[in-house]
């Protein structure tokens, strides 16, 4: 099995643009949508979900009233600053409380009850090229990362059973959690990004963690006509990396009204100039089988 | 006042919207400071460079546990939330895995025969960098591949001065890091921008911010591309539309080369003013 993870660090740089014209470039794909806290690829893709599953991302506290001595215990333990005393009052806020349990576990009359958060919910079913996985994280809601897993493992599942060869997984922004979650154990990494100072910081930040990752990347730079002379100073720090550059995508206004029709660039324009370079990323992308 | 600048989608222009307002306030000598929120990829010192006053470090307490002292009763194990703790019995083996400990306390309060103690662990890095006269930039950022930017980001909101107006580039997306910030915030200026991805992104923050009950109004980027379904949603769900960025390529290049087009362009920063003074009235409502 192969699978590509598209990452850019910086939100906004083009990575679920790339992601969907990869899925709607030869039938018989999986596609898993990572960007668990934003998904946005269904919008794109119109998958019929077959499946949809509550996820308990995990568990918050509660306090029963009629139990409650305000004795200040829990909130002496608590390490998030979640519990205070207001006129005597102990009050938890919902905001800040991590599910650590150990209030619930100090209290000496038993006034905390854990609750679980269980509004995440994720899904699965086909779409015009194959088969899709995306989920949506319920808001303020943690473990994000365990949930780019569970959509990633099913994704696995699925292209098992339709015997797919290549699972694109499109990945959330930043360089933490759920990040990792999707990178690890890929086959290819693709970084996108654009020609801008915050583009460039960022995809040194994200090419930084796949290395620690052991994982090698390949760059593609999307919008690279908005400042070519950025776009020429992260090729040569590419350059200086070793790492490929597989691509340059120029600005096209096109994008967003095959947005707006539900339609990947390739699908929309499959003749235009950024239409051809996509498929001859995803040639070299796939040509390479190191 | 405390102003969070937000959106569930990321690239929208929060960090644009942040550091152009920051800018134009303190021109107009509003004692200011911007804290840069966005703790994973932090970007605001690439358009505002500042002198560094000072760099703290956020550490983490992680638990050891010193297996000569163990007696192996399972209880830290038990306590702890996040399956941080490894536990073999049979092998007489106990170990914390410190990429999933939160720093919760609970193995500590658990263990009754004192065999676990705490390091410290660097989780990031907050960065008081001065401006010009009279503001400051703090600047929150993890070390790269950390669990949670949250406490990080926590310390630098709590490092910033008691400016008259502080504002927050807050990180994408609506889950913990970005509770973490608009928490804090008296009022939230979401960026979006008018693509079926912009709305969509849009919907899930305002649906967030009114669970947690924020007041809240929105800034359209790069209008002009695009359609016009955020603006019939917005005056659907009587959503003050607050500011409107047309798409314009000289704003694109400005903010490519990290300058601001507040200090470049007059027009800009007057309606970088104007945007602060509309975020007042509605506070006021």
């Amino acid at each position: 099995m192969n699978e590509i993870v598209v990452l850019s660090g910086k939100g906004g740089t083009g990575k679920t643009m790339l992601s969907a014209s990869f899925a709607t470039l030869e039938k018989n794909m999986v596609v898993a949508d990572c960007d668990v806290d934003a998904a946005n690829l269904y919008l794109i893709l119109q998958p019929k979900n077959e499946i949809e599953e509550v996820y308990v991302s995990g568990h918050r506290a509660q306090i029963d009233y009629s139990k409650c001595t305000h004795c200040g215990i829990c909130a002496d333990h608590c390490r998030f600053e979640a519990i205070s005393t207001i006129n005597g009052k102990v009050i938890i806020s919902e905001t800040s409380c991590d599910g650590c349990k150990l209030c619930s576990r100090v209290c000496p009359v038993g006034a905390i009850d854990m609750l679980p958060n269980d509004k995440s919910r994720w899904y699965a079913g086909a779409y015009r090229n194959g088969q899709m996985v995306h989920a949506r994280l319920a808001p303020g809601e943690e473990n994000s990362g365990k949930l780019v897993n569970v959509v990633r493992n099913y994704a696995k599942k699925l292209a098992d059973e339709t015997n797919a060869k290549t699972i694109i997984i499109d990945g959330p922004p930043g360089t933490g959690c759920p990040v990792v979650s999707s990178l690890t154990g890929v086959k290819k990494v693709i970084l996108v990004t654009e020609p801008s100072k915050s583009g460039f910081h960022d995809l040194k930040r994200i090419f930084e963690l796949a290395e620690s990752f052991n994982l090698k990347s390949s760059v593609v730079i999307n919008k690279y006509d908005l400042n070519l002379d950025m776009s020429r100073k992260i090729e040569e720090w590419c350059k200086l990396f070793s790492i490929p550059v597989l691509g340059r995508l120029p600005f096209d206004k096109q994008i967003v009204e095959g947005m707006l029709h539900c339609k990947s660039i390739i699908e929309w324009q499959p003749s235009s100039v950024i239409s051809q370079e996509i498929k001859n990323i995803w040639q070299t992308v796939n040509a390479d089988q190191s | 006042m405390i102003i969070a600048v937000a959106s569930g989608k990321g690239g929208t222009g929060k960090t644009f919207v942040s550091t152009n307002l920051f800018w134009a306030a303190q021109k107009q000598g509003i004692p200011s400071t911007l804290v840069d929120c966005d703790a994973e990829e932090p970007n605001d010192a690439e358009f505002i460079p500042g002198y560094v006053l000072n760099t703290q470090n956020v550490v983490q307490k992680i638990p050891v546990i010193d297996d000569q002292k163990c007696t192996f009763c399972g209880r830290c194990f038990d306590y702890c939330n996040y399956n941080a703790i490894v536990y073999l019995p049979d092998k007489r083996f106990i170990k914390v895995v410190e990429e999933l400990c939160h720093d919760c306390g609970a193995c500590t309060v658990a263990c009754t025969s004192g065999a676990i103690s705490l390091k410290e662990k660097a989780i990031g890095t907050i960065r008081k960098m001065y401006v010009g006269i009279p503001s400051v930039l703090v600047e929150a950022r993890t070390e790269i591949g950390v669990y949670s930017p949250v406490p990080v980001i926590k310390k630098a909101i709590k490092y910033a001065s008691d400016d008259v107006l502080i504002i927050l580039d807050a990180p994408p997306g609506i889950s913990c890091p970005f509770i973490a910030t608009v928490d804090k915030a008296d009022y939230v200026v979401l960026v979006t921008e008018p693509t079926p991805f912009g709305l969509n992104d849009l919907k899930l923050s305002v649906d967030t911010l009114d669970e947690i009950g924020k007041p809240y109004g929105v800034v359209v980027n790069r209008a002009g591309l695009g359609n016009s379904d955020v603006y019939l949603w917005l005056k659907e769900k009587k959503i003050s539309l607050l500011m409107e960025i047309p798409f314009d390529k000289e704003i694109a290049m400005v903010y490519s080369e990290g300058k601001l087009i507040a200090e470049l362009n007059s027009k800009y920063s007057d309606k970088f003013m104007q945007l602060l003074q509309s975020v007042k009235k509605e506070l006021k409502r």
